[in-house]
């Protein structure tokens, strides 16, 4: 069962191509990773699933049109756009109450429970709140809220490592379930790596990685080459070359894995690494310049 | 396709009634714009203290007023309380416009539209709710504070005046004044002012930045152009009959003599009758019902500014 469904997914700001015929489909109960460099359409294509931007080409999420039905295909999908968008006027009670008012899937009660194990009083305003603390109240009331497509988009955008962490182990320990779907724009890759069951590239508004964590695992391997297999390690093809305290390090994909261990170390790469080697790979001139200096 | 209909038969399930949805969006607006009833509460305090001030020489006044007799008597007597009603009424008016401008605005400043739009709650819904405030709203609520403070303004002076031998019960038609304050209030500044306020919400929902600007403006250019190209004002003149006048004057009349007078019969024009029935207040709701739709349109494709 698709969650989301694109087919030549295209958008323009004048001459600005954000999203360039992006293809998509997305299950149900995936916990899914959507990586890029700034400006690379992550926000624009997170947009354009929650109906909030037009779009030219072919878009269902859970069967809906967004931009045409985002009313009701919010019954269903909660976001949270980025840290900050909660109205500094409101009160967690009133935050309650009106999204028990007007949220069919919102359970109070829930939202409370987890309100509890922080430090916000339900008398105190968003203003009042450190930045941290709002995004906190955000989960809680998200959290609260039994949909079943869950959209983040830089959740944890300056906060700290404390909140960073609590972020991610309220949403792992207290949300997630099978049928739940959770897609996550992010540029802080190292937190989120151990969480997601796929991964998705973007680039200049082009889905250029899309794999589960299991086929990165059987295809893509990194290797710590020996300083004299390198001349033959290169013959293999890596992917990407740099260097890691004065080693070579390769990334090769689909290569067997005996031939490599022959030519030394083999470890599954890290998404940052393998970020680098497609997405940086696919700007040689400034990737070699950084690796070279 | 089949997917679709299983998908969606779960949520119809859990819908949520449009009268539901509109109560709440109306909460929240009442929540964001405490202005909207502290003003008018501050504003009545202040007329009750200065009130309470001038009674001082209240039955000096009143024998004065009884002397002069008829309906420069009645004029005399009804002063304070027309006094008190108009500039509530000023208060509010103010508030509205304020609060128009900004109720579309505010939320793609601040990014917290991104908020809203996460709630399964349409533009239609929104729009209509922040619509309600200046068209329904605002005229109950300054009628219901004009009305206290009235009485409270007529506790004090009869307080006053015991031991006198004076009364005001007697001397004021309470009854008219506070159905003609009612019928002003609610046909008049909600929906004779309609467009105004939907001109406003448009403005607010249009602007990238200073709806003010934008709401203000383009009306002065429009008129400006007139007035260079043709030598007349009749669009100037169709404002201000908006704004001062009942429908009385459906065509331009320059010499509108009703729109502002210090009694509470004065302050309105027309029966409630006569605007029902004049086309000048259908027209203005068209306007606004269009100004509505747009606001609706806008805010749905504009995302944060």
């Amino acid at each position: 069962m698709a969650c989301v469904e694109a087919r030549g997914l295209r958008k323009a700001f004048g001459s600005t191509v954000a999203l360039d015929g992006v293809d998509l489909r997305l299950s149900e109960g995936r916990i899914v990773g959507l990586i890029g460099p700034n400006g690379a359409g992550k926000t624009t294509a997170l947009n354009a699933i929650l109906g909030l931007m037009s779009y030219e080409g072919e878009l269902r999420v859970l069967g809906r049109d967004p931009w045409r039905e985002r009313d009701a295909l919010m019954r269903d999908v909660c976001f949270i756009a980025d840290v900050a968008v909660l109205p500094r006027w409101l009160r967690v009670s009133e935050a309650l109450a009106s999204l028990a008012g007007d949220h069919p899937r919102f359970d109070r009660a829930k939202a409370e429970g987890f309100l509890a194990k922080t430090r916000i009083a339900p008398g105190s305003k968003v203003r009042d709140l450190s930045k941290g603390m709002v995004t906190q109240l955000h989960l809680a009331l998200v959290m609260a809220i039994d949909a079943r497509l869950l959209v983040l988009d830089e959740p944890t955008l300056g906060l700290d490592l404390l909140f960073r962490k609590q972020f991610y182990d309220a949403l792992l320990g207290d949300y997630l379930d099978l049928n739940r779907t959770v897609l996550l724009a992010t540029h802080q890759v190292d937190e989120i790596e151990h969480v997601l069951t796929d991964l998705l590239f973007i680039d200049r508004g082009r889905i250029v990685f899309n794999h589960t964590m299991e086929e990165v695992e059987a295809d893509y391997q990194e290797v710590l080459v020996r300083p004299e297999k390198v001349a033959e390690a290169r013959t293999l093809q890596p992917l990407h070359e740099r260097d890691s305290l004065g080693r070579t390090v390769m990334l090769f994909a689909g290569a067997s894995r005996e031939r490599l261990v022959s030519l030394g170390e083999v470890r599954t790469p890290t998404v940052a690494d393998l970020f680098l080697a497609v997405v940086g790979g696919a700007q040689p001139a400034a990737a070699r310049e950084g690796a070279a200096r | 396709m089949s997917t679709t209909t299983t998908h969606a038969a779960p949520s119809a399930a859990a819908t949520i009634s449009t009268g539901r949805l509109l109560y709440w969006s109306v909460q929240r607006e009442l929540w964001e714009h405490r202005s909207l009833y502290v003003a008018p509460l501050a504003v009545a305090a202040l007329i009750l203290v200065g009130f309470t001030i001038g009674l001082v020489d209240l039955p000096a006044k009143l024998r004065t007023a009884a002397a002069a007799g008829g309906m420069e008597q009645r004029a005399l007597v009804e002063q304070p309380y027309t006094f008190a009603a108009l500039l509530l009424m000023g208060t509010t008016f103010v508030i509205g416009v304020f609060y128009c401008l900004d109720a579309l605005y505010g939320e793609r400043r601040d990014r917290s539209v991104l908020f809203w739009k996460s709630l399964p709650v349409s533009d239609v819904t929104t729009v209509l709710a922040k619509a309600c405030v200046p068209l329904f709203i605002l005229p109950l609520l300054t009628f219901a504070v004009t009305i206290v403070t009235q009485v409270c303004m007529l506790l004090v002076a009869s307080g006053r005046l015991i031991g006198t031998g004076l009364g005001v019960w007697s001397q004021l038609s309470f009854g008219e004044m506070t159905w003609t304050l009612f019928h002003h209030l609610v046909l008049g500044h909600g929906l004779w002012y309609a467009p105004i306020w939907g001109w406003l919400l448009f403005c607010s929902a249009w602007a990238r930045r200073t709806p003010v600007l934008w709401a203000t403006l383009p009306l002065l250019a429009v008129g400006l152009v007139e007035k260079i190209a043709f030598g007349t004002a009749y669009f100037g003149n169709w404002l201000g009959s908006r704004l001062m006048g009942g429908p009385a004057d459906p065509a331009p009349a320059p010499d509108n003599d009703h729109g502002v007078s210090m009694t509470m019969v004065g302050i309105t024009g027309s029966t409630p009758g006569q605007l029902l029935i004049s086309p000048g207040l259908w027209i203005g709701l068209a306007l606004t019902a269009i100004f509505l739709a747009l606001a609706v349109r806008l805010r749905h494709s504009r995302g944060p500014a």
